[in-house]
């Protein structure tokens, strides 16, 4: 199969001018994010890294953001292309206010249309680089969903993206339970991210909980976790083998 | 070089004479034969009297389980045991080879092997193939100078730590041990949590699966405690039993004693030398 045989309209699809305006890979980026449901409503963590491929380039990116009156959204991946999916939530809670029909957008409606949009822009070629976290509640009702750049989404009780994946996820399936309250639900966050900020390299000490109910959105002040180095096999790796390592 | 190459000892490490053939074989459209990889989760840790291994019992062949119950705690020495990640047949050889090494060198110092010695010989021995023996390893054991607990890479580094994680399923373990981890923990809860780091990696990593086996040493005992826990049993197995479809008859029995066919010539001559 010749792309050169193909249509014109085909050739510049997938031309090399037509590449400049492709995201082909991401730039700065965030890391994880973790969520989970508990008594009350929705909670989710994230740091607040930016990395340039390998260096920390950027140390105070908040990667979680209000959405409407019922919702929160994080996100890792591309920070540029979250900057522009809050433009198109934003621009979208503006019309929804507009109507003034006393109504408003909830977190299964805000969801779905970050879903539409991520699934649209993947199959244009040209993906929002990002794995979003969506969680709100209306209505008594709790909601926490993700999607991820190719568009696929769920929702679920706990959720996770990138590393959190692979290292939150274990513990959350072991430890979250119904009706947790607030505290045992941060402590339940904190864990997590210490394990992170253990195993991932462009994770950083520096972390926001953000926390939504039905009374409204609250995101907490930037701290840091402690951490345990005083292992004795850190201290004295070599013991019984002067001069190895 | 042909008529040189049967003389000469292999000097060691990774020949590659043949890669150049393979590659032209595969631009040919050979299909290279594929290997039995340990898709696995193998995990350590040092408690107050010594050392635990713990690892999962699945081995794959891409999408299929191949060995339901396969061990992956090998034996190197009788205070040292090591658990394997990786290719199956690299990390059978390399231990049983390093183990047979550790023997000869007991027997020449009337000692007991001390787990330096295994990762030395293990680590100089995967260095100088390159990282083409797939063995990714965690080496565990008490000796004179006390519990050790080492991962050795496949291309050869090692690290010394309290705990450990390694294979497709060192994630989700390793999640388990950096939230609960602390030191001085008694055998039952060093038992309990490298249990808990395992079933970690059996039901959030594909690769791992089936139960788990813990290894625990502290000086001068082992305990080798195979399946130690089986949190995936066949929940179905059908009370009717299995029994032929009625067209299937049994025509003959019949049991022929073997030596019958044979002839043995009692006080006949000596085997030709």
């Amino acid at each position: 199969m010749n792309l050169a045989d193909s249509t014109p309209a085909m050739n510049t699809l997938l031309g090399s001018e037509a590449d400049s305006q492709r995201t082909l890979y991401p730039y700065v980026t965030g890391t994880s994010v973790v969520g989970i449901k508990y008594k009350d409503g929705i909670l989710l963590a994230a740091d607040m890294g930016g990395s340039y491929g390998s260096t920390l380039r950027y140390k105070t990116v908040e990667r979680l953001k209000p959405v409407g009156k019922h919702s929160i959204i994080g996100a890792s991946g591309e920070i540029s292309d979250f900057q522009e999916i809050m433009r198109y939530l934003d621009e979208l809670i503006l019309y929804d206010n507009m109507w003034d029909d006393g109504n408003s957008l909830g977190p299964k409606e805000v969801h779905n249309y970050l879903t539409r949009m991520m699934y649209n822009r993947r199959n244009k070629f040209n993906p929002l680089w990002n794995s979003l976290v969506l969680g709100g509640v209306k209505n008594g009702q709790k909601y926490l969903g993700t999607v991820s750049m190719i568009g696929v989404h769920y929702e679920d009780n706990h959720v996770a993206t990138g590393f959190g994946n692979h290292l939150a996820r274990p513990i959350l399936r072991d430890e979250w339970h119904e009706n947790l309250t607030f505290e045992e639900g941060v402590k339940l966050l904190e864990k997590c991210m210490r394990v992170l900020l253990y195993r991932d390299r462009s994770a950083v000490n520096k972390l926001q909980i953000a926390k939504i109910t039905e009374a409204g959105v609250t995101i907490s002040q930037p701290y840091s976790l402690k951490t345990f180095w005083d292992f004795s096999a850190f201290k004295n790796p070599t013991v019984g083998a002067e001069g190895s390592w | 070089m042909s008529t040189v190459a049967e003389s000469v000892p292999p000097k060691g490490g990774f020949s590659f004479d043949l890669c150049r053939r393979n590659e032209m074989l595969v631009q040919k459209g050979l299909k290279q034969p594929s290997f039995l990889k340990t898709g696995t989760t193998i995990v350590g840790l040092i408690f107050q009297d010594g050392v635990i291994l713990g690892a999962d019992t699945r081995a794959t062949e891409g999408p299929i389980v191949a060995d339901k119950n396969c061990e992956k705690i090998h034996y190197m020495a009788p205070n040292i045991y090591c658990c394997g990640a990786g290719t199956a047949a690299d990390t059978e050889a390399v231990t049983d080879m390093v183990s047979s090494q550790l023997k000869l060198h007991r027997y020449h110092t009337g000692r007991e092997s001390r787990v330096v010695t295994a990762l030395t010989l293990l680590k100089s021995h995967l260095f100088s193939y390159q990282g083409y023996v797939s063995a990714a390893l965690v080496l565990g054991g008490v000796d004179v100078t006390g519990p050790h607990l080492h991962t050795i890479y496949p291309h050869g580094s090692t690290d010394t730590l309290p705990f450990a994680t390694m294979g497709s399923g060192s994630l989700a373990a390793m999640a388990v041990f950096e939230s609960k981890y602390r030191e001085g923990l008694t055998r039952d809860e060093g038992v309990k949590l490298v249990a808990e780091a395992i079933c970690s990696g059996i039901f959030n990593d594909l690769g791992s699966g089936s139960n788990v086996d813990i290894c625990v040493i502290t000086k001068g005992k082992k305990e080798y405690l195979r399946n130690y826990m089986l949190p995936n049993p066949r929940t179905y197995v059908s009370e009717k039993g299995y029994s032929f479809a009625k067209k299937t008859e049994v025509l003959l029995t019949k049991i022929t004693p073997l030596k019958e066919l044979v002839e043995v010539v009692e006080g006949g001559d000596a085997m030709e030398e």
